[in-house]
């Protein structure tokens, strides 16, 4: 007894620090446990649950940012988080998007008379899958938090019962994700055999010492390759894409609308910690192959957005050219020699804050015009839709206008800080490559906005919304105005990461 | 000054926009003069400045500088000189008259607030003095426009305006990594991040390649917007399917931003690339200048025939500023205000015989004279004034630019002169198929002019004549500005303006 209460010693365990992560463990539990053992809640109740738990973590994070100060990073649970600005943020972003997407899933599930505590409890599960992926501080513990996330998106995906389309998503998804998932940890097995550690730190100290374990990098290198494949699935990057349309098409609105926030800011903060601290003293290996991704992801994804006919579909494409641009932060992060590689951090790092914010607001709005039955997406749905809901058209061609990078929007200021990072890194063809992809994407919002303004409605449809999804989208289009006008409310704080 | 006069310039028709945007559809009247009063406000503030303005200053007046975004260095900081001064009046001016007189016939709030925006984009472009600040407002102005002619315009609208909105959009994207990369490479010589224009101008100096690909990146930004020759595709859709108002706008103002880009941003920025890519430009100019009269001459419909005509007017104000002499900067800007009034009444007047014959084409038109003899008065004085008829205004400009381009652009100048010649060819022409001749049945009820279509036109025609007769107050403040900006040319790269011995 008394020798296997000694063999174990639990690490120390700073519990405000991981706060965040309990706030939402705790809705978690309370919304299956009180959930399942109360009959129906009054209507809207579990999303108010919900939402009080995402905002409580966002505030808990706040105020943690607040105790850092000007403190050092330190990492948590016995190195296995880490605990820094950057975390913090993303930690943020993620909380944040939570709260946006969950104020447009309850009014989308009241509406659709399928309220319940399930979705909730899902979608807080994915948002701590999310938030380890974003803290963690190991490439076990990020795997972890992968398939946390994963595994609450699949079922999201195919949460919607009426639809059959959102069961086969939800299939496509999980055997892709699947794939994906394994072709992390095997690079995570091979960067563990080459530099004996999966501690994100540790293998940066391996690597910077060039002692490869095994004589050879040629482990390393395929180690590197492997987890590239896997993260290029999860944030989808071209030519590892092929699920998303198909995925954010079928799954319902407000899912798509977490997937493209919560799921793309978790993977990409994840792909940039790996890449610019554990493997930064190999950048000159991967950044040629990340600078073709970028090109090939902005180009490809630009384009085929551009000849879609469903609106779900159209932003999904345009998701990965977003996806693009950030890669090029992520280029410029990887000249580890620069001393402004770390405006490439912070530039991706406001690019995901602002861009999921957009998305959640872009889709609440698709999920108010997809009417009843979530089917009405295609792009002649929103015709007319300027004469017919002045306001909603006028939020969405704000938003649109946002992620076509016009300025006076967040969107611009987004766009701005990647330039800038990239710029600042002489990437000056790659800055020109992102702008012009932008350009041709501007061609997709415009389309859209042509549909709402200049084209006459079919008939009047019944577009009932809940003052949740009212509020959500309004929050985000005033936040997408206040950051265009004054950036330096979000930049004071990218500044510091 | 305590009155900070520029702000109030960019935000007065904002603050009309808000407060239009903010009333119900149905209080029309009431939209209507919110429009008006702002936009009439703008334009007493942009007189009041104009007479307030120190004549023989060559630097920025009235300038206004804040923080904005300091993280970047970026500041709101305006200031108008010489060159933009009366661009700046045109703007505050061409405005409110088309708010008056132009009559969009349907949805006239969501009409009347996009025009408010689109005023306070280009004032902004105009008194920008911060990279990042021009940009903003540079791009801004494509959201009004696209829904102006995309909203209100004609058949081909939506096509019209998604290309137009493109294209320019295409444009910039070079600029703004050509921003971005100006203040980051300029950074090393200033000491910290700047975008702001006289802190960058002043103080860096940039490496001939470096600033030669930075020239070019802007340039491609203005050439489109001009339009030059190859880039000017976008213009004769744009123009043709726009809204009168729209046109007027378009014609007036929002091209003189690509002119005018070239001169502060182009040649203020990059003395030595300016210097450098001074054939090609010239070349290009000359080129606009032929193949826009050419293609005039061409087209069967009349707005289109105008639209062509601007390119060709265009290419005579970027020859002016890339031959790089005093009179021909002088001419160009002089041009640049000139072919806003001429031609936006051209394009107003277009606009009234469509009102009354709901056809543009050339074919037919027949014999307007004979029914409306003071509206063919009208066409021909503004006429004249395009085609560059001495004792108006578009001779001074034309003939400064000429002249001025002699000593430095001479075999350029030789070609150009023939577009001076197809420009009094394509528009007599025109003229005389529409307003001479007999009119057959569907031309003989063409209305007379109005007198609220009088009382417009005459603020032009005054404009006109009063410049073409007298131009000395206008040069005498656009010249110091004009000359400063050649001593920074000559200071900063190895070119030297020819000496011209006469006097004026």
């Amino acid at each position: 007894m008394m020798l296997a209460a000694n063999m174990f010693v639990g690490p120390a365990i700073d519990w405000f620090k991981i706060s965040p992560l309990l706030v939402m463990l705790g809705g978690v539990l309370l919304l299956i446990l009180a959930g399942s053992l109360t009959p129906q809640w009054k209507q809207g109740a579990y999303g108010v649950v919900g939402a009080l738990t995402a905002a409580g973590s966002a505030v808990c994070t706040a105020m943690l940012w607040r105790d850092l100060g000007e403190g050092n990073p330190s990492s948590l649970l016995a190195n296995a988080l880490s605990f820094s600005k950057f975390s913090l943020f993303a930690t943020f972003s993620v909380a944040v998007a939570t709260l946006l997407a969950i104020l447009v899933t309850s009014g989308f599930l009241v509406r659709e008379g399928e309220d319940g505590p399930e979705v909730f409890a899902l979608i807080l599960s994915a948002a701590i899958g999310g938030m380890v992926m974003v803290q963690a501080n190991d490439l076990i513990v990020m795997f972890l938090g992968l398939e946390t996330l994963s595994l609450a998106f699949y079922l999201l995906t195919a949460s919607s019962r009426g639809r059959s389309a959102s069961g086969e998503a939800g299939l496509k998804y999980f055997v892709l994700g699947g794939f994906a998932s394994a072709f992390f940890l095997y690079g995570v097995a091979l960067v563990f055999g080459a530099t004996g550690s999966t501690n994100v730190e540790k293998i940066a100290t391996s690597l910077s010492k060039d002692t490869v374990l095994g004589g050879s990098s040629a482990m390393l290198l395929a180690g590197i390759a492997l987890l590239l494949v896997g993260f290029g699935f999860k944030v989808s990057l071209v030519p590892f894409h092929t699920w998303t349309a198909d995925v954010y098409q079928g799954a319902p609105t407000p899912v798509t609308a977490l997937m493209g926030s919560v799921g793309k800011t978790a993977a990409f903060v994840a792909l940039i910690r790996v890449f610019t601290v554990a493997l930064s003293s190999r950048s000159d290996d991967w950044r040629p192959v990340v600078v073709v991704l970028a090109v090939l992801t902005l180009v490809v994804g630009s384009v085929l957005a551009v000849v879609q006919t469903d609106v779900k579909r159209m932003l999904a494409y345009s998701s990965i050219s977003h996806a693009g641009f950030i890669l090029v932060g992520l280029v410029a992060a990887g000249h580890s020699t620069s001393a402004d590689a770390d405006l490439g951090t912070s530039g991706a790092l406001s690019y995901l804050f602002i861009y999921s914010i957009l998305v959640v607001g872009t889709l609440g709005i698709v999920s108010v015009v997809a009417g009843k039955g979530d089917n009405e997406t295609s792009l002649s749905a929103f015709k007319g839709l300027g004469k017919s809901n002045p306001v909603l058209a006028m939020g969405m061609t704000v938003l649109l206008l946002a992620q076509a990078g016009v300025p006076l929007t967040s969107g611009f200021v987004a766009k701005f800080g990647i330039i800038r990072a990239a710029v600042s890194t002489e990437s000056y063809a790659l800055a020109v490559v992102a702008m012009l992809a932008a350009v041709i994407a501007a061609f997709l919002y415009l389309r859209i906005m042509v549909s709402m303004w200049l084209s006459e409605g079919a008939e009047s449809r019944d577009m009932a919304t809940t003052i949740s999804v009212k509020a959500a989208v309004a929050v985000c289009v005033g936040a997408t105005l206040v950051l265009g006008f004054f950036p330096s409310l979000l930049l004071q704080f990218t500044n510091q990461i | 000054m305590s009155i900070p006069i520029l702000t109030l310039l960019v935000l007065v028709p904002l603050a009309g926009a808000i407060v239009a945007s903010l009333m119900a559809k149905s209080s029309e009247s009431v939209v209507k003069n919110v429009a008006l009063v702002s936009s009439i406000a703008t334009g007493l503030l942009s007189v009041w400045m104009l007479i307030k303005f120190p004549t023989g200053s060559a630097g920025f007046e009235f300038v206004s500088k804040h923080a904005w975004v300091s993280e970047w260095g970026i500041s709101w900081h305006l200031g108008v000189d010489g060159i933009s001064l009366f661009l700046v009046v045109l703007t505050g001016i061409l405005f409110p008259l088309v708010i008056v007189g132009i009559d969009p016939h349907h949805d006239h709030k969501q009409y009347l607030v996009w025009m408010l925006v689109l005023e306070a984009g280009v004032m902004g472009s105009f008194l920008s003095l911060d990279l990042f600040l021009f940009f903003v407002f540079f791009e801004i102005v494509l959201v009004p426009m696209y829904f102006l002619i995309g909203k209100w315009g004609y058949d081909q609208r939506v096509y019209a305006a998604t290309k137009f909105f493109i294209y320019t959009m295409a444009g910039s994207a070079f600029m703004l990594v050509g921003i971005v990369a100006t203040a980051f490479l300029a950074r090393r010589d200033i000491g910290h991040l700047s975008f702001d224009l006289i802190e960058i101008a002043e103080k860096s100096n940039f490496a001939a390649g470096t600033g030669r690909w930075l020239f070019v990146g802007f340039v491609i930004a203005f050439a489109v917007k001009v339009p030059l020759f190859p880039l000017h595709t976008w213009l004769p859709d744009a123009h043709t399917q726009a809204p009168t108002g729209g046109s007027v706008i378009l014609a007036g103002v929002l091209l003189k931003m690509g002119t005018y880009g070239m001169l502060r941003f182009g040649v203020y920025l990059f003395p030595e690339a300016a210097v450098w890519a001074k054939p090609v430009l010239l070349t290009l100019a000359v080129i606009g200048i032929i193949y826009g009269a050419i293609a005039a001459t061409m087209q069967k419909d009349l707005k289109r025939l105008v639209a062509y005509s601007s390119v060709a007017h265009l290419g005579f104000i970027v020859l002016g500023t890339f031959a790089l002499t005093n009179q021909a900067i002088t001419g160009g800007v002089m041009q640049m205000v000139n072919h806003g009034i001429s031609t936006g009444a051209l394009f107003l007047m277009v606009g009234m015989i469509y009102e009354r014959r709901h056809t543009r084409v050339i074919a037919e038109l027949k014999g307007i004279q004979a029914v409306a003899p003071i509206f063919a008065g009208f066409f021909t004085l503004i006429m004249l004034s395009s085609i560059g008829l001495p004792g108006l205004n578009g001779f001074v400009g034309e003939f400064l630019v000429l002249i001025g381009s002699f000593a430095t652009a001479r075999w350029w100048v030789v070609a150009a002169t023939t577009g001076v010649i197809l420009a009094a060819l394509y528009l007599l022409w025109a003229y005389q198929r529409v307003f001479h001749g007999e009119p057959d049945e569907a031309n003989k009820s063409f209305a007379e002019i109005t007198k609220r279509e009088a009382m417009l036109l005459s603020v032009f025609v005054a404009a006109i004549v009063f410049t073409g007769v007298y131009p000395k107050p206008m040069l005498n403040r656009i010249e110091p500005s004009v000359k400063s900006l050649l001593e920074h040319v000559e200071s900063h790269s190895n070119y030297k303006q020819p000496e011209i011995k006469a006097g004026e």
